[in-house]
């Protein structure tokens, strides 16, 4: 992590979609009218998917929506990193770089990144893309991950990674998930054990005797 | 009461005390940071680690209460140990991880000497560092003309946050980021708009805020501290006036829980470059329309030439910052010479003569933390009495009080019902909030100054009289009639009776009376606030210590000395009387005021009865016993048989709203109006008000 600023470049000002709005307020009426403070978390997270990120502008309108100091809310938008401060590209990697992911081949994915996309936070020149390198995303079993946008892409190899970003580049939808196939986070291959048929066909049962069972008519 | 047993001694406290207040009421000395008497409970910096028997680690005692803590086995009482082996280590644990990004900077620190980082390391730190890495360094932050920051010696223990959050009540402060990318500032580094906002300086541990117009300027062991009163406003805050041999360098707080708690105004701590701009420091002589510095004697003669006038040509005002010293030695002097012509309230408010009650506070400051129901009426509290505000403010945090206002709708930093703009208001106050002050235990009306220094004056303090005996003010042990002043002279002034005598004419009928070319002599003390009477054939004889509008009148100025440089009395606008003692000497040729006028009865023939301090002290006290009274003050003790509804005189309330009696709070006396600072102040408050107007 590093320190957190509001991007120099700010709109002149936020105003939230009316559907946006909508959902907004359905967020404050899950919290007294008193604690609608409560409400800031999701509502920081609707302004980033309807603008991309957190600007200057909304911050201050969100203040102003829940009554609430504004240095309250940059407080909030500067802690969770989830919560961009500059504009980024319209498919945004957020490649891990922990322990586990490294020792999977993060590194060689980053080489990717910084090819493709350039330095960190960097938004490629058609706007498409951008990335960061975050802490541990909590998939490390299928080491090592990006999540792009909101869906997690794990087993990833340098291949595969590029891959997705010329199918992005393409337009084309991707599939989220292990690039090599394995079923959530079972062992890769295919399972290992618990393999033989005979364990759960019913052929190893005997059959029980239980003594006074009436007679079953053949 | 619940028992507890701290390093082998038992005591017995409130169950809702924290473990560090008990430890500090059994006499063990806990270190902290983060924690606070006035501010909320933090918890963050881990300094007050202390040993609780049966806990499985130490534990934050700052945050723990008595009453969690378990019993023995057999329901002894828990066990604390403060000095115990494990206690030593997690301190020094904690300080060395505080220290790892902290600059050892205090060479080129303000807080040097007197910081608490300093302090405890030495105390409870272990020698020398074993961290070999890079510090952090945070980039500066702005926060106005005031606090100047060094960012990087921040400490995080979110003091400062917490102050003006809760206390100043302008959450302006937050915590930007987290762990070591936490940073404190302002939003978009704007300045501060509190009144208080400098306490942040005394409260921050480190010297990650310090004090912008004080800056290296000095070390705390080359100053010479002085005990002494605040008068920048009516409060008569206990201040500490630090001078370095005879120039005033700053003024801090001190603690006294009946006034100001332990913060001040940023007036009150910065007006004090003004003591050094705008001196008048020889006594000066119009001549040929022009004034020329004169010796001490030619300025007596002249001033005692013009004393011949007969007793109702002449005419004496008192101003916002005069002490009682001065004020009793011009009294004598009038009084000598038969002069009726006085005044004490150069701004008319329309209070004196009739019971001390009317014009004192009597519910005392302290009052407002029993107070129900509190009415304000033509009072602005936040610029009239800022440390004030904050209390009224705290008691409104914790939902005691009901307050409402009639008068100028300003943000005071909490919420009340705005019950009216102007005197009307108060004959046709009805309905919820009459009912909550009549069914009120403790009800509170204050009525300012911009309520009274109008031509309705009377009128209004009948009116709010009148509502105050229907609501049944004064009760057992209370009287909830108040008048908050913003002049630190007022109530001395009305104590002494400095007030027109029989058929003398009062301030505004002065300044008509020069207009007519009918006085020729009027004496100002310290008057500068007030309307003076233009130029023409009076005489007027400025004793003072600033050149300010009245010194720019004058035709004699006699130089005084201001607050810091004297010993002299104030009261409160409680009624307290209070010493403020010298912390430098007067400018130049400036006299302490009484001894001019001591000089002047001489010249004049009319010597005065005292020629020390002590002297003038004894007779001021056998003349007007309340000012024998030290550091006290009355409340409802003499309050019985005192009728509100009899005050003022019945007249007809006129139709404008009051206006507040401060208009510019940085600027309300011919101190601040020459310090540096405030201007500065100024012009960052109005700035921003016009922003806010947009
Ligand atoms: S600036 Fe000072 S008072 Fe504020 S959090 Fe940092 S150390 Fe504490
Ligand atoms: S280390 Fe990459 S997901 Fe946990
Ligand atoms: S004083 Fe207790 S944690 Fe800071």
């Amino acid at each position: 992590m590093s320190v957190r600023r509001l991007s120099p470049d700010q709109p002149a000002s936020f105003t939230f979609r009316p559907d946006v709005l909508e959902t907004a307020h359905w967020w404050c009426a899950k919290y007294p009218t008193e604690r609608k403070q409560s409400a800031i978390i999701p509502l920081l997270w609707l302004v980033q998917k309807q603008e991309g990120w957190v600007s200057e502008p909304a911050i201050r309108a969100l203040a102003d929506m829940l009554e609430m100091p504004v240095i309250r809310v940059l407080e909030v938008a500067t802690f969770y990193t989830m919560f961009h401060l500059a504009p980024v590209g319209k498919h945004h990697f957020q490649l891990c770089g922990t322990t586990p992911c490294v020792l999977r081949g993060a590194d060689d994915l980053k080489k990717v990144c910084r090819k493709r996309i350039g330095e960190k936070f960097a938004v490629t020149a058609d706007g498409l893309f951008s990335w960061e390198e975050v802490e541990c995303l909590g998939a490390c079993v299928n080491a090592p991950v990006v999540a792009i946008d909101d869906l997690y892409h794990e087993d990833l190899s340098p291949d595969d990674l590029e891959k997705v970003i010329d199918a992005l580049a393409r337009g084309e939808a991707i599939t989220p998930g292990s690039a090599r196939g394995r079923q959530t986070s079972a062992p890769d291959g295919g399972a290992r054990t618990l393999t033989d048929p005979t364990l759960y066909d019913g052929s190893l049962a005997t059959p029980l005797t239980l003594p006074n069972l009436p007679e079953t008519a053949p | 009461m619940t028992k507890i047993l701290i390093d082998d001694v038992e005591i017995d406290v409130p169950p809702d005390y924290s473990l560090l207040q008990a430890c500090e009421a059994a006499g063990a000395e806990i270190p902290r940071f983060c924690y606070h008497e006035r501010l909320s409970v933090a918890g963050n910096c881990r300094m007050c680690l202390v040993e609780v028997k049966g806990a499985p680690k130490p534990v934050a005692s700052c945050a723990q209460q008595v009453k969690d803590q378990r019993p023995g086995p057999n329901g002894e009482p828990p066990v604390v140990l403060t000095k115990s082996a494990l206690v030593k280590k997690a301190r020094e644990g904690v300080m060395e991880f505080l220290l790892i990004n902290h600059p050892l900077d205090c060479p080129i620190c303000d807080q040097g000497g007197e910081c608490d980082l300093q302090d405890q390391s030495v105390a409870y730190g272990r020698p020398g560092a074993r961290f070999d890495e890079n510090k952090r360094a945070v980039e500066e932050k702005q926060m106005g003309p005031l606090v100047k920051t060094v960012m990087t010696r921040c400490i995080q223990c979110t003091r400062c946050v917490r102050f003006v959050t809760e206390v100043a009540g302008v959450p302006e402060i937050g915590a930007t980021g987290r762990g070591e990318d936490m940073e404190i500032t302002t939003y978009l580094e704007k300045s501060l708009t509190s009144e208080l906002s400098a306490n942040v300086i005394d409260l921050c541990p480190v010297g990650a805020l310090t004090s912008k117009p004080y800056a290296f300027n000095a070390r705390p062991w080359e100053l010479t501290k002085t005990e002494s009163v605040d008068v920048m406003d009516g409060l008569g805050s206990a201040i500490r006036i630090d001078a370095r041999g005879d120039e005033v360098l700053r003024v801090l707080p001190r603690v006294n829980e009946e006034i100001n708690e332990e913060w001040i105004s940023d007036k009150t701590r910065f007006a004090v470059d003004g003591l050094k701009r705008q001196r008048l420091d020889r006594p000066y002589v119009r001549r040929d329309g022009k004034l020329t510095a004169v010796s001490w004697d030619e300025a007596l003669i002249a001033t005692a030439q013009t004393l011949r006038a007969g007793p109702d040509r002449i005419g004496a005002m008192a101003g916002d910052l005069a002490c009682v010293e001065s004020m009793k030695a011009t009294l004598d002097l009038m009084g000598a010479l038969g002069v009726k012509n006085l005044d004490g309230r150069p701004t008319g408010a329309k209070l004196g003569g009739g019971p001390r009650q009317s014009w004192l506070f009597n519910s005392t400051l302290m009052g407002v933390e029993e107070a129900d129901v509190l009415l304000l009426i033509g009072v602005n509290p936040r610029t009239e009495a800022a440390v004030f505000n904050a209390r009224i403010r705290k008691m409104w945090l914790q939902g005691a009080l009901r307050i409402g206002v009639i008068g100028p709708r300003a943000d005071l930093r909490y919420p009340y019902e705005y019950l009216g703009a102007g005197p009307q208001s108060i004959a046709a106050l009805s309905g919820d909030f009459l009912d909550a002050l009549k069914a009120a235990k403790r009800p509170m009306i204050v009525l300012g100054e911009g309520a009274l220094a109008r031509a309705d004056g009377a009128a209004v303090l009948r009116a709010a009289g009148r509502l105050a005996a229907s609501v049944g003010i004064v009760k057992e042990g209370w009287n909830g009639w108040n008048v908050l002043h913003g002049a630190a002279a007022r109530v001395g002034a009305l104590d002494l009776g400095f007030v027109p005598g029989d058929g003398g004419l009062d301030a505004a009928g002065m300044v008509a009376a020069a207009d007519d070319g009918k006085l020729d002599t009027l004496f100002l003390l310290g008057v500068d606030d007030a309307p003076l009477p233009g130029k023409g054939r009076t005489t007027v004889v400025y004793i003072g210590s600033h050149g300010d509008a009245g010194a720019h009148r004058a035709d004699i100025i006699l130089p005084g000395a201001a607050y810091a440089e004297k010993n002299a009395t104030w009261v409160n606008t409680e009624g307290r009387v209070q010493h403020g003692r010298r912390a430098a000497y007067p400018k130049g040729d400036a006299r302490e005021d009484w001894s001019i006028l001591r000089a002047l009865s001489a010249v004049a023939g009319k010597t005065l009865p005292y020629d020390s301090l002590p002297a003038l002290r004894a007779k001021l006290i056998a003349d007007h016993p309340t000012f024998g009274h030290m550091d006290y003050a009355p409340g409802a003790a003499d309050s019985a048989g005192f009728d509100p509804a009899t005050l003022g005189a019945e007249g007809s309330l006129g139709a404008e709203p009051f206006a507040s009696a401060v208009a510019a709070f940085h600027l309300t006396n011919p101190i601040a109006r020459a310090s540096l600072t405030m201007a500065e102040c100024a012009r960052a408050a109005a700035s921003t008000a016009h922003i806010a107007a947009e």
